[in-house]
Order: structure tokens, then sequence, then C-alpha cells
């Protein structure tokens, strides 16, 4: 049995513990934010906080997670509210909005570690999330937006 | 004008999908279509498709029925009709259509199916008109009130104004004067504003999905879930039309959470691909991950068939030969074969463009129960009408049996027009008796998905002494995209000719001759953005740049020369009758050469192009007429090859008269 705090919430699970954290979470929680891109840790999509620090969901086993604290999109903020989330609506960066969970939680997570990050750190530190749709230019204006106000 | 009418009270509204206590519906038909709609429906007027309602609570809610894949369509179109509305953009609501191409395309222009870059261009004209509708009813019904004349009141940021006492009421306070309220046509129709006063249009506005994207909430096809519903992947042939000989499920049925494991049968032989299922054994079960360890456990013996033989670098040399042989002459003016012969200096080149897979950032994804009726299906579709067409198809049934709800997609780019994933859906959910989910992953995509064509291209040019074009043979060889329909086809499509090739915009050159080989398609072949125009573009931009070096010219100037100063090119005249335009008539929408140089003029100019560059930097320029628009690009280039800065001006003019273009359109 794997004992995890989810958003706060106490959870146990007692299916197979390799099961990787995403579809624990998508699947047996119904918490639909955290998004399967490719299931290999290639595109960020599935971004999720573990103790605070950014992983790849969909290669997580959620044994990684027994007693640990998981924060997903949806528990990123109560009103979602977030500086990064605010940020990132004042640039109107979504397109299509398929990477932007795993964009807006890996931003958090390099905010959370670098407060004041250079633009060189942000670049780096966002460089795992791919967008498909493009819309680097407004996620790096994003995340210099809310750097002011974490 | 598109007849809009005021319908709070009429039948249509129970159809309409909106609430409000005012609601006008209007036909989104393009404007020429609009008499053929009239006329075929006997004079009447014609049942209202796009709806608009106001709430009492001055909520606005606005169709749309075209899906929206991060290019904007639920922003960009109902802002039009705020703008007009004089709505605040925060108080507007979108509701999304349901699949019913009969409803929402009863021109038969697109098939509901959101690909092709028209959507605006189709709606621009009629999203005005209804706005400008609703907003003289508000304003009519605010004149009742008040006991004054409609002409002391207007609207303004979702607030009806009296001028006289400066007093104002919000749309909701208006709403129940206004259902009764008869829009007027002709002459006396609600006038639309000035250009001029546009706030919407033309601007970045928020995205009305921004705070469900980023908290999480937005709805794409693998977030539905129903009752009851499974989920499932598929393990598809290896080969294009393979099928499965023999499987052993023993060690996948005994992976936790795996329930069942069954043949989606081999579509088949005589049966052309198109959007069906093509078979494979499906993993069923309670949770994705389990369904992907059991699919990985599955030992299946899979027999080829005919496209066994298929190898990227045999087939590329196919092509290669094969656009060298041409022998389909698509296009002719003068004569090439003689402006060649007498050319002080002729080049000649090859380019090839490999498969492109679309890669959209979500896999398809797609819910299906087959087992009520009507059958639902929950898709992650461009195309919600045809997925209704095809689903019904592999059930047996009726397409007026089956219906279909779109979630967002993330990212489409022409895959999601393809429902074989809702085909896969829909079968296991009969065979099985529960809803389910078939989700895709990047590998099976990768895999199994539709490609855009591989192409090869052998451009040829004489030039004469001063350097200028005398003549210019384009041959062109790739998989059609119709083999999906008809598999043994060899040449093009007049649509694929018309994606940028047999309008090849350089007007300026006396001899000019357009030809096309002939190749199989061996995989599945279908639309990708914006189809051929990137190999077409690739081709002929690369093309005349290495003849401008060749030349010794400059490589703007040189383009500005091909392609000429017309306003107008008249492809007639190079024997070529009715080309295929994008659906549209070559009068409504001309290939336009100026306009072409023009943005390429402009491109040039904010690029800073001409400027001394740095030693190893370099700027080319390119551009290119693709879905009636005209585009130009610049791009820098540092020491070798890697990219420094790039720049992409990028101008628009999807209407003739007006050059309007909606941001996240
Ligand atoms: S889905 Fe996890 S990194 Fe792509
Ligand atoms: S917004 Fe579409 S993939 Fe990033």
């Amino acid at each position: 049995m794997v004992s995890i705090r989810i958003n706060g919430i106490s959870r146990q699970f007692h299916g197979s513990p390799d099961m990787p954290l995403l579809w624990y979470v998508r699947d047996e929680l119904g918490l639909t934010g955290s998004k399967f891109g490719c299931g290999m840790a290639l595109c960020g999509a599935c971004t999720m906080h573990v103790d605070g620090v950014a992983v790849r969901s969909c290669v997580t086993p959620v044994s990684y997670a027994d007693g640990k604290e998981v924060t997903t999109i949806e528990g990123l903020d109560p009103e979602g509210n977030h500086p990064v989330q605010r940020a990132w609506r004042a640039h109107n960066v979504p397109q299509c909005g398929y990477c932007q969970s795993g964009q807006i939680m890996s931003a958090a997570a390099l905010l959370q570690s670098n407060p004041d990050p250079s633009d060189e750190e942000i670049v780096s530190g966002m460089a795992g999330n791919i967008c498909r749709c493009g819309t680097y230019q407004r996620i790096f204006a994003a995340v210099r937006t809310a750097a002011q106000e974490v | 004008m598109s007849g809009v009418q005021n319908i709070s009270r009429r039948d249509f509204l129970k159809q309409s999908g909106i609430a409000g206590a005012v609601v006008l519906g209007a036909n989104v038909v393009p404007g020429p279509m609009i008499a053929a709609v009239r006329a075929q429906s006997g004079g009447a007027s014609i049942q209202p498709n796009l709806f608009v309602g106001i709430a009492a609570d001055g909520t606005v809610t606005i169709t749309c029925s075209r899906s929206e894949m991060g290019q904007g369509v639920r922003t960009g179109i109902p802002m039009i009709l705020a703008d007009e509305l004089e709505a605040d953009w925060h108080r507007v609501k979108i509701w999304q259509a349901p699949g019913d191409a009969e409803k929402y395309d009863p021109a038969g222009k697109d098939g509901q199916n959101t690909d092709g870059s028209r959507s605006t261009r189709h709606h621009l004209d009629v999203m005005r008109e209804l706005g400008a509708a609703g907003r003289y009813v508000l304003e009519q019904a605010a004149a009742r009130k008040w006991g004054v004349d409609a002409g002391e009141v207007y609207a303004k940021d979702h607030r009806i104004h009296h001028t006289g006492t400066g007093q104002s009421f919000d749309f909701g306070e208006v709403v129940d004067a206004a259902a009764d309220i008869e829009v007027p046509t002709g002459a006396g129709a609600p006038k639309l504003k000035d250009m001029s006063q546009w706030k919407y249009i033309g601007r970045d506005m928020p995205v009305v999905d921004n705070y469900d994207m980023s908290t999480g909430g937005a709805s794409f096809g693998a977030d539905i879930s129903i009752p009851g519903m499974k989920i499932a992947v598929v393990a598809r042939p290896p080969v294009y039309r393979g099928k499965a000989k023999s499987f052993d499920a023993t060690a996948a049925l005994g992976v936790q959470g795996v329930e069942q494991v069954v043949e989606i049968p081999p579509l088949p032989d005589d049966k052309p691909a198109e959007f069906r299922a093509l078979g494979g054994i499906a993993v069923v079960g309670t949770n994705t991950w389990s369904v992907l360890e059991g699919r990985r456990k599955l030992a299946i013996e899979w027999e080829d068939g005919p496209h066994t033989a298929h190898d990227s670098s045999t087939y590329d040399d196919e092509l290669r030969a094969a656009a060298a042989a041409g022998g389909h002459v698509i296009r002719d003016r003068g004569n090439v074969d003689e402006a060649l012969a007498a050319a002080d200096q002729s080049l000649e080149a090859e380019y090839f463009v490999p498969y492109f897979i679309h890669t959209p950032m979500e896999p398809p994804a797609a819910i299906v129960d087959a087992n009520a009726r009507p059958v639902k299906v929950v898709a992650a579709t461009q195309s919600p009408n045809e997925t209704r067409q095809y689903v019904a198809e592999a059930l047996g049934l009726e397409k007026s049996d089956v219906t279909c709800e779109v979630t967002l997609l993330g990212g489409g780019f022409g895959r999601k027009s393809k429902p074989d994933f809702a085909c896969e859906a829909a079968i296991l959910s009969k065979m099985i008796g529960s809803p389910v989910r078939v989700q895709w992953t990047r590998e099976d995509e990768i895999r199994n998905g539709y490609y855009h064509a591989a192409s090869a291209h052998r451009l040829k040019a004489g030039l004469d002494a001063s350097g200028k074009v005398t003549a210019w043979h384009h041959s062109g060889a790739w998989p059609s995209l119709i083999a999906l329909w008809a598999p043994d086809a060899r040449t093009g499509h007049p649509i694929e000719y018309g994606l940028g090739l047999i309008d090849t915009p350089y007007d300026g050159v006396p001899n000019l001759r357009i030809e096309n080989g002939e190749a199989s398609a061996m995989i599945r072949v279908g639309w990708y953005r914006s189809v051929n125009n990137i190999q077409h573009a690739f081709a002929m931009n690369c093309f005349a740049n290495e003849l401008a070096a060749a030349a010794g010219r400059d490589p703007v100037e040189f383009l500005l020369e091909l392609i000429g100063e017309a306003d107008v090119m008249d492809l007639a005249k190079d024997g070529v009758e009715n080309p295929w335009n994008y659906g549209d008539s070559v009068e409504e929408w001309p290939i336009m050469p100026k306009r072409l140089s023009n943005v390429l003029r402009v491109a040039a100019a904010k690029s800073g192009y001409g400027k001394t560059m740095p030693k190893g930097h370099g700027l080319g320029l390119a551009c290119h007429r693709s879905f009636h628009s005209y585009v130009a690009a610049a791009v820098h280039v540092v020491g070798s090859g890697t990219m420094a800065r790039s720049g992409f001006p990028r101008w628009t003019w999807p209407s003739t008269a007006a050059g309007t273009s909606i941001p996240k359109g």
C-alpha cells in the first residue's frame, strides 16, 4: 500500500506500486489537469510537484511518492491564482492549452527554487517542457512577470 | 445579409443550445452562398445555426460550431460578434456545438470540418451582422423602457446608455423587453460599426479558455469519462494494412486492471482506408497504465501484406525519379523547352521533403458508447460530422443514429480531421458492451498515424544574359492523399495542385511549365497544416534564391521580378481552367501577384534587409500564397547554420477589400 498526500488530501493506493503517478492521478482520482503527452519524460505535459520538486509524473511510480506530498495543477492554488497562473492569464499564454498545466507546474517549481532567475535560467529551467503550438515567447514573458511577484 | 432573426419566442430556440432571455439566430454561410441556400430552402427563411443569447444576468452566450485546437476559433470568431454587440468580453461564454453539418454547414462548404484555414473567412461577415442585430434589439428594448426614441440610445461596454439623461441599463436589464423585437432587413438592417470603432477585432484578446487552461480545468479528449467506461489501447499492425495472424493474450490478461483482449477485425482488403479503423489487438481495462502494460505483454504474429517492401531510401529514390520524369503537364505557358535551349545560363536543382507526422501535443482519444441510442461519441475531433458518419458505418448504423460532442483539441494539424480513433472506440464498445475510451500514445501516432506526403521536386530554369529568368520548369511527385479513397491513385489531385503549385505566382516569367510525376501511396497519407504548400513553397523559394545567386543578383529583387506586379494572375491563359482555389472561385478570391510582391517588400523592409551584415550572418527571404493569404518571412541565420534570431513578419489579407486580421485566428 502506498500513502500519499495529494493536493492536501491523504490517499491510500492498493494497486500496483509501479503505476506512474500520472495514471494514478488521472484515472484513479479523476484529476485530469495533468496531461499525457509522451509517457517517457520527454515533453513535460505531465509535470507535478513531489515535495515541491517538479517531476515528470508519467515516469514516476506511485511508490516514489509514498509518504510524500504531491501537488498537481488543480492543487497549485485553491482559487487558481498562483502568481504563475495569474501571469499566464495576463500574458494570454495558451494556444491549444494542452501543454500548459505542465508548463505552469514547471515554472512554479522553478521560481520556488530560484525566485530571481536570470533569462538564461528561465530558458534552461523551462527547456524540458515542449509546446507544440510554439508559445515559448509568452511562456518566457509570463515566467518573468511571475518572478516579480513570488 | 444573412437574415438575422430574433428567435426568443420561436421554435428554433430549443435547438439552439443557447440559454438566454433573448436569442438571435443567423446562418453561417459565406456571402454569395446565401442566395443558393435560400433557393434550396424554397425561399423560406433559413433555419438559423449560429446563435447569440443574452441572459437576464447579462451573460452573453455565443455558439462555436468549429473545433478549437489552438488556432483560437473559440476566441477569434466570438469576439467579432462581441465587438459589434458592444459586449464586455469577460461576460461572454461559448457554447460548443456538436457535430451536425446539415445544420452548421447548410451550404455544404466545409462539412463542419475545422480545417482548410477557412473558419474566420466563413464567419466574419455573419458574426458582425449577428452582433449588430443584438445591439439593435437591446437598444430598441431600452428605448421602449425609457419611452424615448431609439435614436437617443446607444450600446457601449455591455450597457445601453441614454444620451439625454446619462441613464443606463445593463444588457441583462433590458432582455425582457427585447424578446419580440424583430430585426429589420434590407435598407433598415442594423448598421455595422465602422472599422475605426472596432475594439476587439484586430486586437490580442484574452483567450476564452484562459482560466480553465491555467488551472487544469480545460477538458480535452482523454479527460472525458462516462459511466461504465473502459479504457483501451490498440496494438496495430506494424505495416500498413497488415493483419494479426494470431495472438496470445495470456500474459496481458495477467496484468492487474486488464479485463479483456479483443481483436478489432482488419478492414477488408477491398475497402479503402479513408478514416476507418484498420484493425488490431485491443487491450481493455480499468486504467490507462494497465492496458499499456498489457499491450506490452501481448504476443502477436503479424502478416505484413503488400506494403512490407516499403522502405524509405528506395521509395525516396522512386520519388526523385518520378519528379525527374514528370509527365502530367498541369500548367503550360509559352515554350519552356525552346526557352531553356536558348538560355544563356541554365540551372537545375532537386528538393526533397520527407514524410512529416502531425504529432499533436495531445495524442488522439475518443469515447464512444455504441450501445446507447443515439450512439454517443465524445472526441477531440476537427470533424465531428464525419466522425458521426464513419462511426455509423463502423457500427452498421445511420449517421442520424450517432451524436458527436467536441472537446478541446490539444493540437490538430489535420490529424484530428480523421476519426479512425473514434471508429476503433465504437467497434470496441459494441464488442464489449460498455462505453470505451480509446487512447493513442505518442508512439502509436508515429507508427500508425497519417503522414504528410513525402515529395520530390525537380526544378529547371533558364536565364538570359542580363540574369532574367526566361524559363521556369517545376516537376513534382508525391503520394496523393486521394489514395485514402482510391488506393491506386498515381497522380496528384487538383486539390493538391491548387496548394501552391498550379498557382505558382511567378507571373513575370514568359515560359513556365508545371508537371506532376507518378507515385503510389504506401502508407496513410493525410493532410497536414498547409498541406502541399509546404513542399511547394520550400522548393520554389529555395530555387529562386539559388538562381539569384547563380545570376549574381539580389535575391529579393530577383523574386520581385519573378512575381511581377500584376493585380491578378489569369491561369486560363496558361491553359488552366477552373483550378481548385481553396474551394472558392478565382473571381472571388483571385491569385494576386502584386500582393505577394508587397508582403515581400514589407518583410524586406522590416527585417532590415539590404543592410550590411556582420561576417557569418545572412538574411533569407521567402514568400508564398497559401489559403488566399500572402505571406513573406525573413530569417536571420548565423555561422554554421545555427539560427540565432528569426523574425517572421507575417501579413495576411483574408479579404480582398479590407485587410482584416483577427488575432488568435
Ligand atoms: S507525458 Fe510525461 S513528460 Fe511527456
Ligand atoms: S499551447 Fe498547444 S502545445 Fe502548448
